[in-house]
């Protein structure tokens, strides 16, 4: 039995630009932002909360929407979920 | 507890940072997941006034005068007043807003002129009754 994937639309990353954001709202405009996504699709926040990055590795753990990666790179955070 | 346990807040105060608090509280765990439930009661109630919602309002005494600079700072750096984060909580989570009966009739008002954030009107045994899961604040 072969199961069809589409690999387009885990390949296709859709970009949040949450910097300059302050708490709550780096994770108030991703839990918005992954709802408008389909399940497998990658969503890339990038963020300048030094607070974002427990929240979204907690954020990620609770929800279940797993974190793929999670970086900084001269004060821009930038995480990488997929939508479960 | 399971991670998407509701939290049910009691709001009794009216001051912009304890406000703004409650919401940020608020919308936090709507993005978790977790069902809010606010109660709003005293001067909480007050702010939530359709004719004041918008309204610049005084902060807790412990601010002094640096605390308002500090908070003012934050708003010129973009970050949202407490109505409007309610706001983006309702809209991304499971987020309701009762006001306490006996507060409505304490400001002798009635529920059209509330914001419309506020979802109705409830006694106290109503709310434990939602509250009786999960977790409650005072704030």
């Amino acid at each position: 039995m072969a199961f069809v994937t589409s690999a387009d639309s885990t390949t296709d990353i859709v970009r949040l630009d949450a910097k300059g954001l302050k708490c709550p709202m780096p994770i108030v405009r991703t839990a918005q932002a992954i709802k408008e996504i389909a399940s497998g699709q990658l969503l890339e926040v990038l963020a300048t909360d030094p607070g974002s990055v427990p929240d979204f590795a907690a954020w990620s753990r609770t929800t279940g929407h797993e974190l793929v990666a999670s970086d900084v790179d001269g004060g821009v955070y930038r995480f990488v979920l997929r939508r479960k | 507890m399971n991670d998407d346990d509701p939290i049910s807040v009691v709001l009794f105060s009216g001051t912009d940072d304890r406000l703004q608090a409650a919401a940020v509280l608020t919308a936090g765990a709507a993005a978790l997941g977790r069902p809010v439930h606010i109660f709003l009661q005293y001067w909480a109630l007050d702010a939530f006034r359709a004719d004041r919602i918008g309204a610049t309002l005084p902060l807790a005494p412990e601010a002094g005068p640096e605390g308002r600079a500090a908070v003012d700072a934050l708003a010129a750096a973009g970050q949202q007043s407490w109505s409007e984060t309610l706001r983006m909580a309702k809209e991304i989570g499971e987020v309701d807003i009762q006001a306490c009966s006996l507060s409505m009739d304490l400001l002798n008002i009635e529920q059209s002129e509330l914001d419309p954030l506020v979802d109705g009107v409830e006694g106290v045994t109503a709310f434990f009754a939602t509250a009786s899961s999960g977790q409650l604040l005072f704030i």
